[in-house]
């Protein structure tokens, strides 16, 4: 019983990489990402990858934000010290749109990015987790979880029949780059 | 770098044959379209004449500016050189060639309103400039260098006239692209689109002034310009999508699938959402202000028999789209996405009518034989010279250097 938790097959070309996942995924072995350091058009479908989830989480904080800058205007102009502007009445709603709209995208935009960054694990001062350094760079990776498929040779032909560079055993899911 | 392994055999010398159903019909609404119209001018009632006349000119600019954003559309995607819109770009280049015509068209009713006193009578009447007349109009006169006939007339010509000629050349350059091969016209095009933009930027404002602002030559607003430009960016991509989802299903364009019309889609929706914002920018300026002289616009709207409609105009135009076109999978179904357009359609056409109405016939505003029409005989006009001019050419430029893009284009 071998030590192996990941093996990464390493390719110089996308091409060559989505020929990769066909192969595997007709030998029935499950894929447990790939790496690239360019979008490639479509291999969220050829993966089975879920949509993403950040347009609802973009609907709640906008929607907090509606609601945050509302209350704001309506504390403010109309509830704590409605004054007399031009003859308007104390809650002149068309005049509370700019600023309610505001707040809500900004509140929208702001926590979207929060979210992408807590989901992705990207805060200031931390190192960043991949598992394999070159998927930034000039490679593509395709990674298999070795104990959840255990027959390493039939993945290890199947990658460099496809046209894999390198076929890596990692002992460890992350490389850093400390 | 090829990602992909699509095999396409497509056939791009694929041709549209303008016949049969298609060309009935639309001959039919020219005929019913005239009909009405004469009906209308050969009314014994002054109103009546008047009520046609508003009609044509609603329909005449509605006709001219779905054209012109043809145009635009073209000078946009070159500019930008884009590679999605490629292989249906010989649909809003079929709409850009025919705009001589319909520029033709708006301003023979502009003329023939002006000089019968049937449009434009707010500015011009007798006397109105004239401090001696009783009909002096002090506002009026002071607008005088600006809104005077032959500069409005001149204004007319010129702006039409170079918009004209700029479309025709575009779309020209990429019928001869089809023959010669080659970047010359790509090129070409390229350097007249950027001039055509700008020309078409900063003229579009002044030109929807003239034609349709000065109906209410006492009110004016800056924003009319933008409001007008937004409202025929969306409406020009409207008549982009109908036509080449009603091509589709008639089996041609197969290379064109729901990619591109995802992004029409977003564009559509976007667009709506503009419109949205120019028309609640003018509001609320003039809300917020609550001047005599810019409220009055707002006034006449908001009287019984326009209200309803007004409103009516922005829950078409704003609230549908939003509802309807914010959902990724509705955006890549052809006929969600007919509905959209052809619901927008409407809602501009209800737009323009909120816009021309009270500062022509006021308060003897109508809806009935004269304004169905009328609209059904322009669009009877516009479908026959478009798909006559889509059945020209093949329905692909076979070698704009980005087509192959544009059949790979996935989002």
């Amino acid at each position: 019983m071998s030590n192996t938790k990941y093996i990464l097959g390493s390719f110089a070309d996308p091409d060559e990489m989505m020929d990769g996942i066909d192969k595997l995924q007709a030998n029935n072995i499950s894929i447990y990402d790939c790496f690239t350091p360019m979008p490639i058009h479509g291999i969220e479908a050829k993966l089975g990858v879920r949509p993403s989830r950040l347009p609802i989480a973009a609907f709640c904080f906008g929607g907090l934000g509606l609601i945050l800058g509302f209350s704001l205007l309506y504390f403010t102009m109309s509830y704590d010290w409605p004054m007399n502007i031009g003859g308007k009445p104390s809650m002149p709603l068309p005049n509370f749109v700019p600023v309610t709209f505001e707040v809500t995208i900004l509140l929208c935009a702001l926590g979207m990015v929060a979210t992408f960054f807590f989901r992705n694990h990207l805060f200031p001062g931390r190192a960043p987790r991949v598992m394999d350094l070159r998927a930034t760079d000039d490679r593509f990776i395709i990674a298999i979880d070795a104990r959840d498929n255990a027959d390493h040779t039939l993945i290890d032909n199947l990658l460099k029949e496809a046209g894999a560079v390198e076929v890596k055993y990692n002992e460890r899911k992350y490389v850093s780059y400390e | 770098m090829g990602t992909h392994n699509h095999h396409h055999d497509y056939n791009f010398s694929e041709q549209y044959t303008f016949a049969g159903t298609a060309k009935v019909i639309s001959l039919v609404a020219i005929v019913l379209g005239i009909a009405a119209i004469a009906f209308g001018m050969l009314s014994s009632e002054h109103i009546i004449v008047e009520r046609t006349y508003a009609n044509l000119l609603l329909m005449g600019y509605y006709f001219t500016c779905v054209c012109a954003a043809g145009a635009f559309f073209v000078a946009l995607q070159l500019v930008t050189q884009s590679a999605w819109s490629a292989g249906l770009i010989r649909i809003p280049q079929a709409m850009a060639s025919i705009l001589p015509i319909a520029s033709l068209v708006l301003l023979v009713i502009v003329g023939l309103g002006l000089y019968t006193h049937n449009l434009y009578h707010h500015w011009h009447a007798d006397g109105l400039m004239d401090p001696n007349s009783p009909n002096y109009d002090a506002l009026v006169a002071g607008k005088q260098a600006f809104l005077n006939v032959p500069g409005f007339l001149i204004r007319q010509i010129l702006f039409m006239g170079s918009y004209s000629i700029f479309a025709f050349i575009l779309a020209k350059l990429s019928y001869n692209e089809d023959l010669e091969g080659g970047l010359t016209s790509y090129k070409k095009g390229f350097k007249l689109s950027a001039i055509f933009l700008v020309v078409f930027g900063f003229t579009t404002p002044i030109w929807s002034f003239d034609t349709i602002m000065s109906l209410e030559a006492h009110w004016f607003s800056t924003m009319f310009g933008w409001y007008n430009f937004a409202a025929m960016w969306v409406s020009g991509l409207c008549v982009i999508t109908v036509i080449l989802i009603l091509l589709k299903k008639a089996g041609y364009m197969a290379w064109v699938n729901e990619n591109h019309l995802h992004d029409l889609g977003k564009l559509i929706f976007g667009f709506s959402i503009f419109w949205t914002y120019v028309w609640f920018a003018q509001f609320m300026l003039i809300y917020y202000s609550n001047i005599p002289e810019e409220t009055v616009y707002f006034y006449k709207r908001f009287e019984p028999e326009y209200k309803l409609w007004f409103w009516l105009s922005i829950v078409i135009n704003f609230v549908a789209p939003l509802l309807l076109l914010v959902d990724r999978d509705l955006k890549r179904k052809q006929n969600a996405m007919l509905f959209v357009a052809i619901l927008l359609l409407c809602g501009h056409w209800l737009d323009y009518y909120i816009m021309i109405m009270p500062g022509t016939v006021d308060t003897e505003r109508g809806f009935g034989v004269i304004e169905v029409g009328t609209a059904i005989g322009f669009v009877g006009l516009f479908t026959f010279l478009v798909m006559n001019k889509l059945s020209k050419h093949a329905l692909v430029p076979k070698n704009h250097p980005f087509l192959d893009e544009s059949l790979h284009h996935q989002i």
